[in-house]
């Protein structure tokens, strides 16, 4: 049952053909973008594969001083806030537009919970000198940990960088969507930013056992 | 700049290459050459075409451009010129192929010589023991492999006249070796770019017959006894590589001048003056950041353990010639 | 259906600066584009004029060491990022991609302004690093060098790392305003080759920039936190950093040379008045190049400390990748039989592109050929390998390609006599400066030095005249284009007599491209049925 009574119509911008036109082509766009992210973090992932076939043993040994629970528990905040966006792409299709801007308010709360997470992580990595490189003032289980660290900091912050980029993004929409702008015939904006916010959750999915569960 | 180690000319020498002194050359030599007047040949034909269509079908008055349909296609002409130039790329590649490979190889019984880089100058120890600076002695027609590593930044070991460059890194080990086929003093360049004195990194392959590189060993490679002070310390001027940072026509370059520095006084970044005698000189080159002259930066090397008493009191013999 | 005022076109449209700072119009943000990718060139060659001044003779003329290794960097750093690789695209790319596929506008305004603005942003930081400190690590930022020299090398990378952004969010816009902003009609094969060309560029934009902004990101945090990645002495690999640079470093070069392959096949068929001999190998050979250029980043480190079985794969592969370029070049002079050739200034770049690219490819044969690469590398005929090909070819294109869509942008004619005594002195002077450095480097002239051995000083004097030329040329050219811009007489709608969309549009356009959204049924270059 649609609760979207007096909602703004979108007006297609003057170079497409029409709606359809416009949401194809932001699809595109973003895919495009989201291929390009791909390659950002897989040149760190590469980056990453170089360093653990120098040193095997070291990463073994490292990845044991990291907290797997939380990790475990992170991934499944994030697989949580993707269902959850979903859901409130789904109910701005149906012109559910209260339940839109509950789901985006759920995927939010996962999200802040997955930074307040890492944020535990880092600190407990911080109080025992864990740090990247040359601030690394931690027991040395091997020589070379603090590369395992360089890259773990590296790689787990440019993600949480990503997922307060995603932040922001989602109360942009939550806003906009309080003010009436998403319904049935347009909600691209909730689609590109589901899309962004999937990748985000998809690259932890991979940095999750790569860090966590190795060996 | 002034480099009293005469290496033999790059630019003389027959050719588009400085004279071939190597094994490797007739490879590298030949390949260029056979690409050189491939493409020649194939970049006179294209400008003859070229111009004979632009010259043929110029729009000018009178002129009607042919009738008929465009020609967009033409299967045989297509063939003619994508399979022909991939058959050459693919036999110029195996060419260049075959003489990357045999420069791969070091051969077993090769003469080893340990190569140590640093900003700027080029340590060489052979294996019994004998240290040189910049000018790397070694014996004709035998294969000579050098193990090399560089101290600080990336820097590359080139000699023209050898055919022969490899990259030298920090914290590992790169290898390079080469047969000379004839002696002569060879031009040792720094290639990869390595900072402010990357252009003097310079030095020389002396190219002895095995008898006297045999006497070379044995002597220590120490720089002739029997000459008067002054002129060791010329000799260690140019050959242990005072030369790249040092002027002595008074011109100031990465280091200061030796011209004419006897006796006055030095003054010091942070403060601090001093007169240039005996005990100056050695402190600079034993531990040259002591006292750094204003106006120039800290990037001397220490000489410490590379220099013997008697090459320090010939450099201090020759700066006091230099007025 | 449009409505617009007799005399109203996209530059008298609206006025004020801020209606151009704030434009959502492609074709002001080309123009912006295209002022500053001048000036940076301006800025880049000023560089060049110094360091090349400074190499006159052996000794001190100006500059210290440490000075002329900066120049060095600014010079390519500013060449490569500044202007080069926005060059074609982002300026006449942006203008005329609309114009050719029969579009209002590309696909994304507003993420093309922000290209425009981070490009700016870019630019403020790379010029910060000039009056900071400039770095004087080469456009290469070789480690462990980088990691360590104290100059303002972070500024610099940044400022890398944030044109990589406007060059990645250009090439999303290009993508997509291909796929899906055409024409009715208009085909995949019926777009000009331009089209194709713009289209492979923004693959290779795509898909390699980001792994330049990684490095220089790791590169920065390396010198901030010493991260160790690269450092050999905390255990990183200073090699690891090559390969990363040069996965990007290597397709940008064609990034740098497949616009102006586009813009030859269209000048080619203008001013043959003629169909361009084998549209679809000329497609297909754009795509071939990008995908290839991902393949063989390695024949930058034969002699680096990669492994040879590496360095053999990669050089085999360099060999397949000039295969596709020759066969545009045959395919174009293969164009130009039985036509009807008008010899106008941008034909006179076409020709200079032809000239001068065939020589750089022929030498580019010699460096990708294993053991004479290890004699060439880092000396100076590898400066000028890359000189012929990105000045002698896409600059020269890129010139010509401003020559042809000049009237076009700014509805004005330019002097053609000035037009050719510039070209002649861009010729000469660039052979000058450039041919001499392929002998200065076969005798083994190592490049990026400050001073150099007595016996190179005539060829290096030579070189440096060669400059002198050149810029009279360039001078030349700033000064007849800005009196169009001023005096200039007024342009037809098509003074060329091309066939693409663009030309079917007034000189310059409405804000709207089109009164009529175009129908297309026809192939491009369809000259055979034109009766003129």
């Amino acid at each position: 049952m649609s609760d979207v009574k007096n909602h703004k119509v979108h007006s297609v911008a003057h170079h497409f053909a029409n709606a359809g036109h416009e949401f194809e082509s932001a699809k595109l766009g973003m895919w495009v973008f989201l291929v390009t992210e791909v390659l950002f973090f897989g040149a760190l992932f590469v980056a990453y594969a170089f360093l653990r076939w120098a040193y095997p043993e070291m990463f073994v040994e490292a990845h044991h001083l990291l907290d797997w629970r939380m990790g475990g528990l992170n991934t499944l905040i994030l697989i949580t806030s993707s269902f959850t966006m979903v859901m409130a792409v789904r109910s701005a299709q149906v012109n559910q537009r209260k339940q839109t801007s509950a789901y985006l308010l759920a995927t939010l709360v996962c999200a802040f919970g997955f930074l307040i997470v890492k944020y535990l992580e880092y600190s407990a990595k911080f109080h025992h000198g864990y740090l990247p490189a040359k601030f690394f003032t931690g027991q040395a289980v091997s020589e070379h940990i603090h590369l395992f660290f360089g890259i773990y900091f590296m790689m787990t912050g440019l993600h949480g960088v990503h997922v307060l980029v995603g932040i922001g993004l989602i109360v942009w929409l939550l806003i906009r969507n309080q003010k009436g702008d998403f319904y049935s015939d347009f909600f691209t904006p909730l689609e590109m930013v589901g899309l962004y916010w999937h990748f985000v959750d998809l690259v932890w999915i991979f940095l999750f056992p790569l860090f966590y569960l190795v060996g | 700049m002034d480099n009293k180690i005469v290496n033999e000319s790059l630019i003389a020498g027959k050719g588009w290459f400085p004279s071939d002194v190597s094994t490797f050359g007739q490879n590298v030599d030949g390949l260029y050459n056979f690409i050189l007047w491939g493409s020649v040949i194939l970049f006179i034909g294209i400008i003859v075409v070229t111009t004979l269509f632009v010259i043929k079908y110029r729009k000018r008055p009178g002129y009607v451009q042919p009738a008929g349909k465009h020609i967009t296609h033409h299967l045989g002409l297509e063939l003619a010129w994508t399979v022909p130039p991939l058959i050459l790329a693919l036999f110029i590649f195996y060419w260049g192929f075959t003489g990357f490979l045999d420069m791969s190889v070091s051969p077993k019984q090769g003469e080893e010589v340990r190569v140590v880089a640093k900003k700027w100058m080029w340590q060489f120890e052979y294996k019994n023991g004998n240290k040189a600076l910049s000018e790397l002695v070694v014996p004709v027609n035998t294969p000579i492999v050098l193990v090399m590593n560089a101290e600080d930044v990336l820097h590359s070991f080139y000699v023209p006249n050898l055919r022969i460059k490899r990259d030298v890194i920090p914290n590992r080990y790169t290898k390079v070796w080469f047969e000379a086929t004839r002696t002569g003093n060879f031009q040792i360049f720094c290639t990869e770019y390595c900072g402010d004195g990357h252009s003097e990194m310079q030095g020389t392959v002396r190219v002895v017959s095995q008898a006297e590189y045999k006497k070379w060993l044995a002597d220590g490679g120490a720089v002739d006894e029997s000459l008067p002070l002054d002129k060791v310390g010329e000799k260690v001027y140019t050959a242990k590589g005072c030369v790249a940072c040092h002027s002595v026509d008074g011109s100031p370059k990465v280091g200061p001048s030796w011209k004419g520095i006897w006796g006055t006084t030095h003054q010091f970044v942070g403060g601090g003056s001093a007169a240039v005698d005996e005990n100056y000189v050695k402190e600079s080159i034993y531990d040259p950041h002591a006292k750094v002259v204003q106006g120039f930066q800290p990037v001397m090397p220490s000489y410490k353990g590379l220099l013997n008493d008697r090459e320090i009191d010939g450099v201090i013999a020759y700066i006091k010639t230099l007025k | 259906m449009s409505q617009v005022a007799v005399g109203t076109n996209y530059i008298n449209a609206t006025k004020g600066l801020k209606s151009w700072l704030t434009t959502l119009d492609h074709k002001r943000i080309g123009i912006m584009y295209l002022l500053f990718i001048a000036i940076s060139f301006a800025l880049g060659g000023f560089f060049a004029l110094a360091l090349r001044l400074e190499l006159l003779n052996p000794g001190k003329l100006l500059f210290s060491a440490k000075q002329y290794n900066q120049l060095f960097t600014l010079h390519g750093a500013i060449m490569v990022f500044l202007f080069i690789v926005p060059s074609i695209p982002a300026s006449i790319g942006n203008f005329l991609l609309p114009l050719q596929i029969g579009a209002k506008d590309v696909a994304f305004p507003k993420l093309n302004l922000s290209s425009f603005y981070l490009y700016l942003f870019g630019a403020i930081f790379c010029v910060y690093s000039m009056v900071a400190g400039a770095a004087d690590t080469g456009w290469t930022f070789y480690t462990p060098y980088s990691t360590t020299t104290d100059t303002s090398v972070i500024s610099m990378t940044l400022g890398a790392f944030i044109l990589g952004f406007s060059s990645i969010f250009t090439g999303i816009n290009f993508i997509v305003t291909i796929h899906k902003m055409r024409a009715p009609g208009m085909s995949w094969f019926r777009m000009p080759l331009m089209v194709w060309a713009l289209y492979a560029t923004a693959i290779i934009q795509v898909l390699a920039t980001p792994v330049l902004g990684i490095t220089l990101l790791l590169l920065v945090i390396e010198r901030v936190a010493g991260i160790g990645i690269f450092d050999p002495a905390l255990g990183g690999d200073p090699i690891l950093f090559q390969h990363f640079f040069w996965f990007y470093s290597h397709p940008a070069v064609y990034i740098m040379i497949l616009p102006a392959m586009g813009v030859m096949s269209e000048l080619v068929t203008t001013f043959s008045k003629k169909n361009i001999f084998g549209y679809k190998m000329i497609a297909y050979s754009s795509l071939a190049i990008a995908i290839i250029s991902f393949l063989v980043w390695g024949h930058h480190l034969f002699v680096s400390g990669q492994s040879d079985y590496a360095a053999m794969i990669f050089s085999l592969l360099t060999y397949l990748v000039a295969i596709p370029s020759a066969v545009k070049v045959f395919n174009w002079i293969a164009t130009m039989y039985k036509g009807e050739i008008d010899i106008k200034a941008p034909f006179l770049y076409f020709l200079a592109f032809l000239f001068l690219f065939c020589i750089g490819g022929f030498t580019g044969i010699m460096l990708g050929s294993l053991s004479l690469d290890v004699y060439l590398h880092d000396t100076y005929f590898v400066v000028a390998h890359f000189h012929y090909v990105m000045m002698g070819g896409t600059v020269m294109a890129f010139l010509g390609g401003l020559h042809y869509w000049w009237p076009k942008m700014f509805g004005k004619m330019y002097s053609e006599g000035a037009a050719f005594v510039a070209w002649l002195f861009i010729m000469v002077g660039f052979n000058m400066v450039f041919f001499t450095q392929y002998l200065l480097g076969t005798k083994g002239m190592p490049r990026r030095y400050y001073s150099y051995l007595d016996q190179f000083q005539p060829l290096h004097a030579f070189s440096t005249s060669g400059t002198w030329v050149l810029t009279i040329g360039f001078l030349i050219m700033a000064f007849y284009l800005v009196e169009s811009l001023l005096n200039g007489k007024q342009a037809p709608d098509n003074p060329w007599g091309g066939l693409t969309l663009e030309w079917k549009t007034q000189s310059p356009p409405i804000t709207e491209n089109f009164l009529d959204t175009p129908i297309v049924d026809s192939d491009p270059y369809e000259y055979d049925k034109v009766k003129v």
